[in-house]
């Protein structure tokens, strides 16, 4: 060990404030120019950016938690941007480029891993959509194809071409799929975010929204009541409560999501591997773990348990498509929360109060949307409420006039 | 295993059962406005505690009501649809004719 490193541990005034990630927590101002509700990725993200493209650095993160506890931390970590309309790949796609940048940006290792995304047909219904997604996603300049089942067995020898007696007919190649490490993404937003003069409220929670004259004024908190000039809710699986405080309805219901992991083993498994059929997603992380998910939980609930049930039907799943798994154990399972709106597209925009901005109906696909969410939702506070055109298709009340943006086929299976 | 007792079938896995969505008043689809469809389409309260909710048991085709919390996730009571709706809803047939939108 280097002389140095020992007499840095030894130090009576270790760690040194200066070496910290996240400054020390302070006291709660009485006002901010913005208040951003939930300290996900999407929280400290829409911070980051207002105080790095706009210079509005007058802004509190408040967190009920701690930073990234929420979805942010429990999920699959898929980034891809191979989805079916339009409006979503062209948004999806934009997001996954900042991804690669990430790193370099935030000078912290977000661990960006560039793997591909594979997504197996069973069916010629299945075979089709995926020809018109691939098409979609080339137009907008991302990199996809279909292949057949010659190729498949190339890039995952270990793949059962035959699970569950559902042949394998072809596979949409998505070369652009990556994963990264989640936490990491939060503390890179945090970090860049602290250090241009925005604060992070940890252990913070918003209790009431306080509108006045149809206008949001400031925010009840644990800690006392702070006013502000905007505030945006970002809050994930609590959206629903949070705009019933600011006094409106959404259209979104909050299901449980469950994951799980297991013991680690040696590298044999390169793409991100989901079956349209199956409900499974199957991937190896970079310490050699199999990270598994599927659908979401049958019904309702604002509960993190995990169930039996649905372990074994994703693990039967799984095991059909890499029967040797068989034989490995299980390390962890978790849930989190998750906002899902019957189109499987996000909410984002204007809301029925002024000032009041919408960043929700993220369900089980809104980690990969994290960098571009927060530039977008940045753009939007800091215009005073003009909506970016690349995110207009999502407001909330395309509701009211059914003009849906339908990702249901190509989000259920992989996120 | 989580067990849901059927008014009609006692109780069963719940995994027998398919959530049919908050129990609430349905507009009158052919004299609402746009808004209201939507609003009874697609948003909800999606409350964190006691909420009546519609279930199916799906092998008997049965539909009934729970009360359930979405925190807990406790069953509480399940009835049988006649407690809370004792008459039939009838849409008027004059304006059911009518073109909806252009
Ligand atoms: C198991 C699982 C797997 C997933 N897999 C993927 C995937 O592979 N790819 C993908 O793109 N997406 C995936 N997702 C979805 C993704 O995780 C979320 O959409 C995303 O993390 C949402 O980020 P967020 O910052 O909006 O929410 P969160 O990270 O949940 O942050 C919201 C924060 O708000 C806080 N909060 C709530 N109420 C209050 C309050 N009253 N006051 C203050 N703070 C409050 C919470 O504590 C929380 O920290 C998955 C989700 C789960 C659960």
């Amino acid at each position: 060990m280097p002389f140095s490193l020992l007499k840095y541990g030894l130090n009576n005034d270790y760690p040194f404030e200066r070496d910290a990630d996240l400054p020390a927590p302070s006291e709660l101002k009485s006002s901010y120019d913005v208040v951003i509700i939930g300290g996900g990725g999407h929280g400290v993200a829409t911070a980051y950016y207002l105080a790095k493209y706009h210079g509005i650095t007058n802004v509190a993160v408040l967190e009920k938690g701690y930073l990234g506890g929420g979805n942010t931390a429990r999920n699959t970590a898929v980034i891809r941007s191979n989805y079916l309309t339009s409006e979503g790949v062209k948004f999806y796609s934009e997001s996954v480029n900042m991804f690669k940048e990430l790193s370099n940006e935030f000078d912290f290792n977000i661990m960006y891993s560039e793997r591909g995304q594979l997504t197996l047909a069973h069916t010629d219904a299945t075979v089709r959509a995926f020809r018109q997604r691939a098409e979609v996603n080339k137009h907008f300049g991302g990199r996809t194809e279909l292949i057949g089942p010659q190729e498949i067995k190339e890039l995952v020898p270990t793949l059962n071409m035959n699970p569950a007696h559902m042949p394998v007919l072809a596979g949409l190649w998505h070369m652009d799929g990556a994963t990264a490490r989640h936490d990491a993404v939060a503390w890179g937003y945090a970090k860049g975010a602290t250090q241009r003069g925005v604060e992070l409220h940890q252990l913070t929670e918003v209790t009431d929204v306080i509108v006045e004259n149809g206008k949001v004024t400031g925010v009840k908190t644990n800690r006392g009541t702070v006013q502000c000039g905007c505030a945006i809710q970002a809050v994930a699986g609590h959206s629903s409560l949070m705009a019933a405080k600011a006094g409106f309805r959404m259209p979104i219901t909050t299901y449980p999501l469950q994951a799980m992991v297991t013991q680690p083993v040696k590298p044999f498994l390169d793409p991100l591997v989901s079956s349209s059929a199956l409900h499974c997603y199957v991937q190896q992380t970079g310490r050699g773990e199999i990270v598994f998910g599927g659908g979401s939980d049958p019904y309702p609930l604002y509960n993190t348990r995990s169930t039996m049930e649905l372990k074994e039907s994703l693990l039967a799943h799984a095991i059909e498509m890499f029967p040797f798994m068989a034989n490995l154990r299980l390390m962890r399972q978790w849930a989190g929360i998750t906002d899902m709106t019957s189109d499987y597209s996000p909410i984002m925009g204007l809301s029925p109060v002024e000032n009041y901005y919408l960043d929700a109906g993220w369900g089980t696909w809104g980690f990969k949307a994290t960098p571009i969410c927060g530039k977008t939702m940045a753009e939007l506070v800091a215009s005073g409420g003009k909506v970016p055109d690349l995110i207009a298709p999502f407001a909330m009340d395309r509701f009211d006039v059914f003009r849906q943006v339908n990702e249901m086929g190509a989000t259920a299976a992989s996120h | 295993m989580k067990i849901m007792p059927c008014p009609l079938n006692g109780p069963r896995n719940i995994s027998e059962f398919v959530h049919g969505g908050e129990v609430r008043d349905m507009p009158n689809p052919t004299t609402c406005t746009d808004r209201e469809w939507a609003e009874y389409v697609f948003y909800s309260d999606n409350q964190a505690g006691i909420v009546t909710e519609w279930w199916l048991h799906a092998a008997s085709g049965y539909w009934f009501i729970a009360e359930r919390h979405t925190v807990t996730d406790e069953i509480i009571r399940t009835y049988d649809p006649s407690e809370i709706f004792n008459q039939r809803v009838e849409f008027s047939d004059e304006t059911t004719a009518k073109e909806v939108g252009a």
